[in-house]
């Protein structure tokens, strides 16, 4: 048995990731993903919510206080940027399942609105916040 | 738009790989009702963080506030667990691997959404301590 045999082959590899241009509705796809996997862990932290509050007064103050410190804060900004993210292209992905809006130009187009309106959507709702004294 | 189906493939509703079809449109169908569900939530969230303990109980104490929260929650759990699954079908090819993280991504929906919505409704139903 030579040498060759016993080690794994050097396969052709497809082309990867690193031979591609970053272009919008690439990123969109890996954003929602992304965004995905992150609302899956605010899930986990919102259902931690409903088990303190049923738990009674201390726990739950106790879970507003990590909810309320920096990183707390720091964290749920990024669960509300991911939220209006996954919602908006999810509301693309929609429409393109219905049929519509499946062009380059219209899929660049929406691509580069779903972004902008997370942005804005997640500050917006932060002023409201403040606003209201929630924060 | 186009079709390339035929009529019987059309009736039997099936598509190309015979099953998946309804995982397909549930992932959908959740995604659609989330779409108020989530945007509830979000409000809920900013009202809820300006208010203590007490004002919690009293905001689950409310039907339509505990109503929408419960199906928010199961809703949620049911279409993050379709989500993930695709991810992990996607990404990982070691099938013990693959069949290990596909369970364990099963139960902590399952767990963790159980949790969440049997403390909503005790909540709800008893009140606070």
């Amino acid at each position: 048995m030579s040498d060759a045999a016993k080690a794994p082959r050097e396969r052709p590899m497809s082309p990867h990731l690193s031979v591609w241009r970053w272009h919008v509705t690439m990123a969109t796809s890996i954003a929602h993903r992304a965004t995905g996997v992150a609302l899956y862990v605010g899930a986990l932290i919102a259902a931690g919510w409903a088990i303190a509050l049923a738990k009674g007064p201390e726990a739950y103050a106790g879970y507003q206080a990590l909810l309320g410190s920096p990183v707390g804060l720091l964290v749920m900004f990024g669960l509300t940027l991911s939220f209006f993210y996954h919602l908006a292209n999810g509301i693309r992905h929609l429409v393109w399942d219905a049929g519509h809006g499946f062009d380059l130009k219209s899929a660049n187009a929406s691509g580069a609105f779903v972004f902008i309106f997370a942005g804005v959507a997640s500050v917006a709702a932060w002023v409201v916040a403040f606003m209201i004294g929630a924060v | 738009m186009v079709s390339y189906r035929t009529p019987l493939s059309r009736a039997r509703g099936l598509g190309a790989a015979k099953h998946g079809v309804g995982q397909w449109i549930g992932e959908r169908v959740s995604a659609v009702a989330l779409v108020p569900l989530t945007l509830w939530a979000v409000w809920a969230v900013i009202r809820l963080g300006g208010g203590d303990y007490d004002f919690a109980v009293a905001w689950i104490g409310q039907p339509l506030n505990a109503t929408l929260m419960v199906l928010l929650l199961a809703i949620s759990f049911w279409h993050m667990h379709a989500g993930l699954r695709v991810v992990i079908e996607d990404y990982i090819h070691v099938a013990l691997n693959k069949a290990a993280l596909l369970i364990l991504n099963l139960f902590v929906c399952g767990l963790a959404g159980a949790l969440a919505i049997f403390s909503i409704l005790k909540v709800a139903f008893g009140g606070g301590a």
